[in-house]
């Protein structure tokens, strides 16, 4: 083991039912590094890390720590934490019903006692320190999300780890929160942590990282300095091909005219619902790929919710083509053809336990009503279809939807709807923390949809997609619609000023 | 839903299936009856006082008494998988149905000469007042999103002081032969009525869950409500649905049990009967936490069951000691069925089988 | 962002607690305005407490299993067991009331262990092993003796007439007489552990466990923290607790007999509920649960003396009761989710 090496797993091989997650994988931090663990999903990265975490045991291989002789065995989280491994996972794993001290302070230490006042006034102390808006004696629920990741954070720093594992910690945090984040990255690194950063945000690795490691279908695949790897070479790395998918968007995007004659498909005005959104107007045409944009919480996948009847609509007047009606709840949406794939694919999407063939009927049977069931015949042949059509890697149709990958279950989702076969398609986030391969897919498949005359409003939060992929961008702030942007003014610098209010730039 | 994967062969589709519970229990316990006394098998066809032909013998009795549990097993797993949770009134309110029964036959007479109305008026009754009953659980589950064991605590606690207060705490007695028809045989017919009713119950949700969508939306709303939700379905409609299913259930239930003495009595009918029915849903490899179903399992179940009731009662285990016995049968089923004990075991089994694989 | 936090002064939790002891007082109160009868009297108070010691100190032990989002549905069977096994012991085998205090507490931990063991590292569902765990105690129960023992144990009888004397609390008969308010040796234990659990439950790390678990099992894991073990823990001692209320209970009274506490469980969890305890874990509250077992015998108090006395009025008054806590509940975690 090297001098300034605070970190070293050798051969690591782990097996679930079926797959294996890693192959005699190898991975060495040092300490005052900040290493990006890259790869698809399904390479086997948080795999990786929970068997350095002690979540999962490994099936063979060594790890081991500066500080301890020989390697060292890992068994629990609580392990973990005492050989200075601190993780921070991409949800949020606190305890809801406690307050900001007791998710700090609970699980750590020995003795039965505790001094409380001593804890709160040292929380409080370190929330100041690293700027984060909460009080040691809130309940941690009445935070935002965004807080509450951010006292995960804090939790980890304070118990002084060797080694900081960050498992896609900026889902869902904004990007001055995401600053914040870095420079507190930065002063660990100073300090000697050595800090593992998973992201799926290129632009991320390359703000902070030094080292990448790179993982694909559960091997190694290099170790590489930041300045060696240029960012196309790292997505070729990870995707294992040459990568010019991008360029070919683009091309595909041109063509689209603006086809703005005819009634719309939808439209909607005043429309407000009681998720705290101002109320809009809104309108979509035949065929055309539309975007909501904002930062973070701004209000976009609301005004989806409320387009679909997601949430209570509380005033507003809704046309579908042409035809004023009603939108209450997401089966009005759905008989007026419209579409909806969730933000959130587990809580929202998937039926977990439910086979991939069920999961891809239930809404165009919900539509045929309760007395009409397909038969199995009917059921298996749209699965099989759609199974071939989106190439969803599954065992089979009656494979449980749980079992398949992040992306794929989003192939499935999406396949859920395109079953339902709808005019107006709402796609929410469809590319969150889905590797770079199925992310191009799906883009290329709005585009394709949209030129067979399919409407799509599209939301990321990663604005080269939106601009790739739309040809009219809606902007949001604070809950508020605040401009609208086509033609000449998509790109970067139009949106960020828009976003900002154009006050300040 | 019993034959899914074509493709796997037969015997490991089986093994995989839920089905493989009930089904191992009840071999183990024919096996260990056939051993102990083979006389246990033995069914004769008799006849009865009013010298019509009765079979029976210890099966033909598991079938007959099991039945009530068995129907009641059916709308307990729907209950079970639309909300994962469990009513825990459903023999409280048998006595809650099976009051408004005698009620309306009866007339509020103690010792009526003759019925104030038709069985079937009564049984009508009865059912409406054991789906408003499963109607006022699933609202208070589905609509204040109350957890299902709490909410039909109320019942529980409620049910056998509202059946008391139907008939004014009188225990009437239904006159005449006819009405015994239901709990005991039907003149001509050797098989005892209940488990016809039984079976005729399980013909009906077949076909319900074959022509109807009941199966994959309770399923979907039992796995994840928000999604289900957002495809359009009413999680609510769905879970109040599953109780009310559940009240008709319980409604036939009632009528067995009431038929089988002609009259009632409030604090001991269908006694436990809530924790037998969990049980047979439990038994039939369904999660208690809601989600995947296979009514067939625990109904199957609810006569594994019966037949260790049965069982015991032969080694004249006294009626009173039988929960016990019951326990640990229980207890022995459900670690063997526990994920973590089945990980463990096929852990072994690989360390036995891997290096005969290497030496053939 | 100040004026948000003052708004949330009052968490969930602490306001169906404020709820849950505002209902009991607006109740006694109400009852001493109006129904003159002994509710005026302190030794009414306390005749509830000695009658309900017994359920206190397991619905502690149900409270605690229910913050960890378990339940515990033997309890009532292990109190039954222990009343016979204890009279069996005093009477017939000429035991004395510490041995037969120990048994109480032997049969208590062997539930625990066996209970905790199947559900926290075994990951069984606690409905179902508890169902078990009930019906194996009531089982044994009549396996162990059938017929009703009355103790006739003189150290034991002694010990059911320990009575402390609370002072000023008394008052004068119609005869003139001075009579004290007393309160039985059970209730004072019962206080005793009350407050021991809240105190745990509150202040010590061991007892926030117990709500982080319940809040959030995949997230205290994460924090280092011991699921399985805590899971054990709870139902360990649930069932100590069981043994040891079931112990009280007997010596309140005096006698054994197959049938003792049954539908206790459901009693400790309505008691639980109206104090504020969720079944959905993380939330609860010991001194809650206190007043959820006073405030449910205060209303059949009250049921009874205004001449309701039939059998069935005693249940519908608890199941309207438990219905009212429920729905307040549900009101208040949905005010909050809104938000």
């Amino acid at each position: 083991m090297k001098e300034n090496v605070v970190l070293e797993m050798k051969n690591i091989s782990k097996s679930f039912p079926g797959v294996r997650a890693l192959q005699n994988v190898d991975f060495s931090l040092c300490e005052g590094e900040i290493h990006a663990l890259m790869g698809e999903n399904g390479a086997g990265k948080s795999t990786l890390i929970k068997v350095l975490t002690g979540v999962y045991g490994k099936d063979s291989g060594e790890i081991y720590l500066k500080g301890e002789n020989g390697a060292v065995n890992i068994h629990s989280p609580q392990g973990a934490q005492k050989l200075g491994i601190s993780t921070v996972y991409q949800e949020i794993t606190l305890c809801p019903n406690l307050t900001v001290a007791e998710n700090m302070y609970i699980g750590r230490g020995k003795g039965w006692k505790q001094n409380w006042k001593k804890i709160n006034a040292d929380t409080d102390r370190i929330l100041q320190s690293l700027g984060i808006p909460a009080k040691a004696t809130q309940q941690l629920s009445s935070c935002s999300i965004a807080i509450q990741q951010m006292v995960a954070i804090a939790r980890a720093v304070d118990m002084e780890c060797k080694v900081l594992i960050l498992d896609e910690p900026t889902s869902s945090l904004d990007e001055s929160e995401v600053e914040k984040l870095f420079k507190l990255m930065r002063d660990l690194r100073a300090k000697g942590v050595g800090i593992i950063f998973v992201t799926h945000f290129l632009d991320q690795v390359y703000e902070v990282c030094d080292k990448i490691t790179v993982l694909r279908d559960g091997k190694l695949v290099g170790q590489y300095e930041i300045k060696d790897l240029p960012r196309l070479k790292l997505v070729a790395k990870m995707l294992g091909k040459e990568f010019d998918d991008m360029a070919e968007i683009r091309g595909e995007s041109e063509e689209y005219s603006a086809a703005d004659a005819g009634t719309p498909v939808f439209e909607a005005k005043g429309l407000q619902s009681n998720a705290g959104i101002y109320p809009f107007d809104f309108h979509i045409n035949k065929g055309e790929v539309n975007g909501f944009t904002g930062l973070l919480g701004s209000g976009r996948s609301e005004c989806v919710r409320a387009i679909f009847g997601a949430d209570h609509v509380v005033a507003g007047k809704v046309k579908v083509k042409g035809k004023d009606v009603k939108i209450k709840n997401p089966l009005d949406a759905m008989k007026n053809g419209i579409a909806y794939l969730p933000e959130d694919r587990k809580v929202d999407g998937i039926i977990g336990d439910l086979s991939v063939r069920d999961n891809i009927i239930l809404a165009a049977q919900v539509l045929r009503g309760f007395f009409r069931p397909f038969s199995k015949a009917e059921a298996q042949k749209a699965a099989e279809e759609y199974i071939k059509l989106l190439e969803i890697k599954t065992a089979s149709a009656d494979t449980p939807i749980k079992s398949l990958s992040g992306g794929n279950q989003q192939k499935v989702i999406l396949a859920r709807w395109l079953f339902a076969h709808p005019e107006y398609l709402i796609l929410d986030e469809p590319t969150r923390g889905i590797d770079i391969g199925t992310k191009t897919e799906i883009q290329k498949l709005v585009l394709k949809l949209a030129s067979e005359g399919m409407s799509v409003t599209f939301i990321s939060s990663e604005t080269d997609e939106m601009l790739r992929t739309c040809s009219r961008l809606i902007v949001m702030r604070d809950r508020k619609v605040v401009g609208e942007l086509t033609g000449a003014d998509l790109n970067q610098n139009k949106i960020m000023s828009t976003i900002a209010g154009g006050e300040s730039v | 839903m019993e034959k899914t994967a074509k493709k796997m062969n037969p015997v490991s589709a089986f093994f995989h299936s839920q089905m493989v519970i009930p089904v191992v229990a009840l071999l183990l316990l024919l096996v260990f009856n056939l051993i102990m006394d083979p006389t246990f098998f033995k069914i004769t066809l008799g006849t009865n006082s009013a010298g019509d032909p009765v079979l029976s013998g210890n099966l033909i009795s598991v079938l007959n008494n099991g039945s009530e549990l068995a129907i009641l097993a059916i709308g307990m797993t729907l209950v079970t998988a639309a909300t994962g949770g469990q009513d825990i009134s459903v023999g409280a309110t048998i006595a809650i149905s099976g009051s408004v029964l005698l009620r309306v036959i009866c007339g509020g007479e103690a010792k009526p000469a003759e019925l104030a109305a038709p069985v079937f008026v009564g049984f009508l009754a009865a059912c409406a007042a054991a789906m408003l009953c499963g109607a006022f659980n699933g609202i208070l589950v589905a609509g204040f999103k109350i957890q299902p064991m709490i909410a039909t605590l109320i019942l529980y606690t409620a049910g056998r002081s509202i059946a008391a207060w139907v008939n004014n705490n009188t225990l009437p007695i239904v006159p005449g032969e006819k009405f015994t028809y239901f709990g005991g045989f039907i003149p001509g017919i050797a098989m005892p009525t209940p488990f016809l009713i039984a079976v005729l119950c399980f013909i009906v949700i077949a076909l319900v869950l074959k022509f109807t969508n009941l199966g994959i939306y309770t399923q979907a709303v039992g796995i994840n409500e928000s999604a289900a939700r957002l495809n359009g379905l009413k999680p609510a409609a769905i879970k109040i649905l599953s109780f009310v299913i559940l009240g008709v259930c319980v409604s036939v239930a009632a009528l067995i049990k009431v038929s089988r003495i002609s009259s009632i009595n409030y604090s001991v009918i269908a006694q436990n009967i809530e924790m037998d029915a969990i049980l047979a849903v439990a038994l039939g490899g369904n999660s208690l936490g809601g989600g995947k179903f296979n009514i067939w399992a625990s109904v199957l179940a609810a006569y594994v069951i019966q037949l260790l009731t049965t069982t015991l009662y032969k080694f004249k285990v006294s009626s009173d000691a039988l929960p016990a016995y019951k326990a640990v049968v229980v207890i022995i089923l459900v670690v063997m069925s526990a994920p973590v004990v089945r990980e463990k075991m096929s852990e072994l089994g690989k360390r036995f089988k891997t290096p005969t694989k290497e030496v053939g | 962002m100040p004026e948000m936090k003052k708004k949330k002064g009052l968490s969930d939790a602490n306001l169906l607690l404020v709820i849950t002891i505002v209902a009991f007082f607006v109740m006694y109160i109400g009852a001493i305005l109006f129904l003159k009868g002994g509710f005026l009297k302190a030794q009414m108070f306390f005749n509830i407490l000695d009658a309900n010691a017994g359920l206190i100190i397991t619905s502690c032990g149900m409270s605690l299993v229910m913050i960890t989002q378990g339940i515990d549905i033997s309890i009532g069977g292990v109190v039954g067991l222990v009343c016979m096994s204890c009279a069996v012991h005093l009477e017939l085998q000429g035991g004395n009331p510490f041995t037969a205090f120990l048994i109480a507490v032997g049969i208590g931990l062997a539930f625990g262990v066996v209970q905790g063991f199947l559900v926290a590292y075994l990951d069984i569902q606690p409905f179902i092993v508890s169902l078990a765990g009930m019906f194996f105690a009531r089982g044994l129960t009549t396996i162990i003796h059938t017929n009703p023992i009355s103790v006739s144990n003189e150290a034991f009888k002694a010990l059911r007439k320990i009575k402390f004397i609370l002072p000023g609390l008394g008052y004068v008969n119609k005869k003139g007489i001075y009579i004290d308010t007393t309160v039985e040796l059970g209730s004072v234990i019962a206080i005793v552990i009350v407050i021991l659990m809240f105190c745990m439950l509150r202040w010590t790390k061991f007892g926030r466990n117990f709500y982080a678990v319940g809040g959030n099992k995949q997230s205290a894991l994460m924090l280092g923290i011991n699921v399985k073990k805590t899971k054990f823990l709870a139902h360990l001692i649930c069932s100590l607790l069981a043994g040891i209320g079931g112990y009280i209970y007997f010596m309140h009274l005096g006698s054994a007999a197959t049938s003792n506490a049954s539908g206790m469980e459901m009693n400790a969890i309505a008691s639980s509920i109206i104090g504020g305890t969720l079944l959905t874990g993380g939330v609860g509250n010991i001194i809650g649960t206190f007043f959820g077992v006073l405030s449910l015998n205060t209303i059949q108090n009250i049921v009874s003396s205004i001449g309701l006395d039939e059998a069935w009025w005693t249940g519908i008054t608890i199941a309207a009761m438990l219905c009212l806590f429920l729905l307040i509940q549900s009101v208040v975690l949905s005010r909050t989710k809104k938000k």
